[in-house]
């Protein structure tokens, strides 16, 4: 089958191009074993990838116009030609290999710790299961950046909009019952931008690999500032 | 060469669990402190971690880190040192409630304390029933470890060289190491970081073999690393084949789900485990449970067309206690094996998963450079995780102590750095000629022309570890097998790449990885060879008994010469009474 990547190597490319590859499909592949495939026949080709299984999150690339991690995009949903570019809106490093700075710094942005004031108890602070529910669905991010990068309001202001993973990890903090820094937690999200450039157009829903939903608990956030501010 | 130069007060090489909860105490004690990691932190391969990590917090059944240290002993098959699993058992209930602090969102019981699910290998009272000691967030306890540990290193401005290759150890000629030698991935250019006191926390090996559970990372390359500075490696023969990895793919299905009641099948339907292990079953130690599924298949009665597999089922326990417990796992036989577990048992083989073995350490983390068990440690070198070996694990290791490993060991050499430190508190001298070997080594790949490509000397390699060292070994197959490997070796001087650009060149990259991994290699398949008994993970149809007259040892392993030397198991602990070799059964 044929597949179609994207190549730049800023050291001997004026500009970007595309360059197709015949590969051997096989039962089960994955986008990441043919683009394995395809550096087996080019070693220069750039990408970057470990787990294999969809828990380390740094194979996301975009494929037919939409982000994925491609070591579980299998093949044989993809159509043919197969596309694969680098993530939209990212300055490109080399091939597929984007600089996500700007993302991670984000991410930085909205204090991803927990914070608590009271003195720790000896053992573990408690929490009761439906308490602790309240994570799932916010905890399990990757940090691949799917989301973010597939996201316009990113696209137009990356370093004033958070961008959907960074709002999800703020959220997944103000959902733990254990935190205590709610205030300014909400405090540090205020203004036009950082929040409230989010359109709730869900090309984050739409890419998430880990079927998160960021634009609801984008949604939570906003519910909780009117709340608090009534 | 002109090299940029960066001083801290401690280099740290790896930001898994071992690494980013050593920076943690570091940068909390307000040391100044790099950490070097090749992959952005939470890529790092702790985040594949599912099932969990042993404390005897006693949340679910009574426990006690007495107990925890009994079934560690028995569980490393008595190759384990007892000060040092003493004080892991002890160290991990404290370890574990920091962790919680720190924010893991840990499953929870109806009472709000953490949910702690049974693993293989767990007793109560030194061999009773079945405990419940490994702490869990659902089926993936190391991402949110990970995840956590990395947010608490933002918080306390740890300082990150993310995406930034370790080429060697930097050292003088007294053998102190003063820093290493570093990539920047992204631009190419190398850099040297200096620093009072390094610690290795590299990860494991697994891409040594073809089909593992390791990501693409796991290539030794601390170990690799140790062994080019003169310094041996501890244990080797020891690696563990987890026993169910997806058939034919080698990604990991956690012990948990077997922890939670799912149980392993042959093609007649048959719950093959009571045969080999009438108490424990499914959950007897890995080693058990991998040759009992070896053996399986060998005698015929393996699953699917080719009959190279067993099933895994789990259907009985009902949607609910797998979307709560095991969602991660339902989501990967999905997407790799094609079945919902919900309704179809799950196909897994063994696969190459964890090095018990590693660059040998005291009890304090600090790397001992000789056989001598009361020599000193090297001044300023620390390992920790999965590339030490401080022995806790023996020959074999049972299931969520590897998370406790790298974080009991990772914290305590943070402390211990920190005390260091404070008593050497000037930087050594560094020449340039310290520096040249490793400028050597990274220059070798500039060598342009026609030669064998990396990935297809990485193929052959890969698949003779595991065709020569894989879960039963006998003389012929591994005397041959460190020939072969031998002669891959001699093979690495005729690879050149065929891409030589500076910005993100991932064939240079894998290049050395490739270099570090035929180094490990190697003193897996030597130690294997040299060791005549049967013991954990190291299984010799040859010699099917364990021999503690002559085999309760240590094996150490140098490059040079592919040497071998012995040194005796610490079997005194700390405080309580040593636990006498007995045979092991589950």
């Amino acid at each position: 089958m044929k597949v179609s990547v994207y190549r730049y190597n800023p050291e001997t490319d004026n500009e970007p191009y595309m360059q197709e590859f015949e590969i051997e499909p096989r039962q089960g592949m994955m986008l990441r074993d043919a683009l394995l495939a395809v550096q087996d026949q080019d070693e220069s080709f750039t990408f970057r990838h470990s787990c294999g299984e969809g828990v380390c999150g740094s194979d996301g690339v975009n494929v037919n116009g939409s982000n994925k991690l491609a070591c579980i995009t299998p093949m044989s949903e993809l159509k043919e030609p197969v596309e694969v570019r680098p993530f939209p809106g990212r300055p490109v490093i080399r091939d597929l290999v984007v600089d996500m700075s700007q993302f991670y710094a984000q991410y930085k942005q909205v204090d991803p710790w927990l914070i608590r004031k009271e003195p720790m108890p000896e053992q573990e602070i408690l929490q009761s299961p439906e308490d602790r529910d309240k994570l799932d669905g916010l905890y399990e991010c990757i940090m691949c950046g799917c989301c973010s990068t597939s996201c316009p309001s990113f696209w137009w202001n990356p370093d004033k909009f958070l961008g959907p993973q960074a709002l999800l990890s703020a959220c997944r903090f103000l959902a733990d019952s254990r935190d205590q820094a709610k205030e300014e937690r909400l405090d540090n999200l205020e203004g036009p931008y950082k929040l409230f450039r989010c359109h709730t157009i869900m090309n984050c829903v739409e890419s998430c690999p880990k079927n998160l939903n960021p634009t609801k608990a984008i949604g939570h956030i906003k519910a909780i500032m009117l709340k608090d501010a009534i | 060469m002109a090299l940029d130069k960066q001083r801290f007060d401690t280099l740290i090489l790896g930001a898994g669990g071992a690494g980013l909860n050593a920076a943690l105490q570091l940068a909390n004690a307000n040391l100044k402190v790099a950490v070097v990691s090749k992959v952005f932190p939470t890529r790092s391969h702790t985040v594949a971690a599912q099932g969990g990590v042993n404390a005897a917090l006693a949340n679910v059944l009574p426990d006690n880190w007495h107990w925890h240290m009994f079934d560690t002993v028995k569980g490393s098959d008595y190759l384990g040192d007892q000060d040092a699993i003493e004080y892991m058992c002890r160290e991990a209930i404290p370890t574990v409630y920091e962790l919680e602090h720190n924010g893991v969102p840990f499953s929870r019981l109806p009472n709000g304390k953490i949910y702690q699910r049974a693993f293989g290998g767990q007793s109560q009272n030194f061999g009773g029933d079945q405990a419940a000691r490994t702490c869990a967030a659902a089926d993936r306890t190391g991402h949110a470890i990970l995840h956590t540990l990395y947010q608490q290193n933002i918080r306390a401005k740890t300082h990150f060289y993310d995406e930034y290759f370790a080429v060697d150890l930097i050292k003088d000629e007294e053998g102190v190491v003063l820093g290493a030698l570093v990539l920047n991935i992204a631009t190419g250019e190398p850099l040297l970081i200096e620093s009072k006191t390094t610690l290795l926390a590299t990860g494991g090996c697994g891409q040594v073999f073809r089909t593992t559970s390791n990501a693409h990372i796991n290539t030794g390359d601390g170990m690799a690393m140790a062994l080019r500075a003169g310094l041996p490696l501890m244990d080797m023969e020891f690696f563990q084949f987890h026993p169910t990895g997806i058939a034919g793919k080698g990604m990991l299905i956690t012990e948990g789900v077997r922890g939670e009641g799912g149980y392993l099948i042959n093609k007649d339907g048959e719950r093959f485990m009571e045969k080999y292990a009438p108490n424990a079953k499914d959950l007897a130690s890995r080693d058990v449970v991998a040759r009992s599924i070896v053996t399986e298949v060998r005698e015929g009665r393996g699953c699917g067309p080719d009959g190279d597999h067993v099933m895994l089922k789990v259907d009985h326990l009902g949607e609910d206690v797998i979307a709560k417990r095991l969602p991660g796992i339902r989501e990967s036989s999905k997407i790799f094996a094609g079945v919902d577990p919900v309704q179809d048992p799950i196909p897994v083989f063994p696969t190459a998963h964890y090095v018990m073995g590693g660059i040998p350490t005291d009890r304090f983390g600090r790397v001992m450079p000789t056989a001598s068990d009361d020599g000193d440690p090297l001044p300023g070198l620390y390992a920790a995780g999965e590339c030490a070996c401080a022995s806790v694990h023996g020959a074999n290791r049972l299931g969520g102590n590897s998370l406790l490993d790298i974080l009991v060991f990772g914290r305590l050499a943070g402390h211990n750095i920190i005390e260091y430190v404070k008593q050497n508190s000037a930087h050594r001298p560094l020449s340039d000629d310290s520096v040249a070997q490793s400028v050597d080594r990274l220059e070798r790949w500039d060598v342009k022309g026609e030669g064998i490509t990396v990935s297809e000397l990485r193929k052959e390699f890969r698949k003779t570890m595991e065709d020569h060292a894989g879960v039963f070994r006998v003389e012929d197959m591994m005397a041959d097998g460190v020939e072969k490997v031998k002669a891959i070796r001699d093979k690495l001087k005729d690879v050149r790449l065929t891409d030589h650009s500076a910005t993100f060149n991932t064939n240079r990259t894998e290049a050395l990885e490739l270099e570090n991994l035929i180094d490990v290699g190697l003193s897996i398949a030597v130690s294997a060879l040299h060791r005549k008994e049967s013991r954990g993970a190291h299984s010799r149809p040859d010699f099917p008994k364990r021999e503690d007259g002559e085999w309760m040892k240590h094996t150490l392993y140098w490059k040079e010469g592919d040497k071998l030397e012995y040194k005796g198991v610490r079997s005194q602990p700390l405080t309580v009474e040593s636990f006498p070799p007995k045979e092991r059964v589950y």
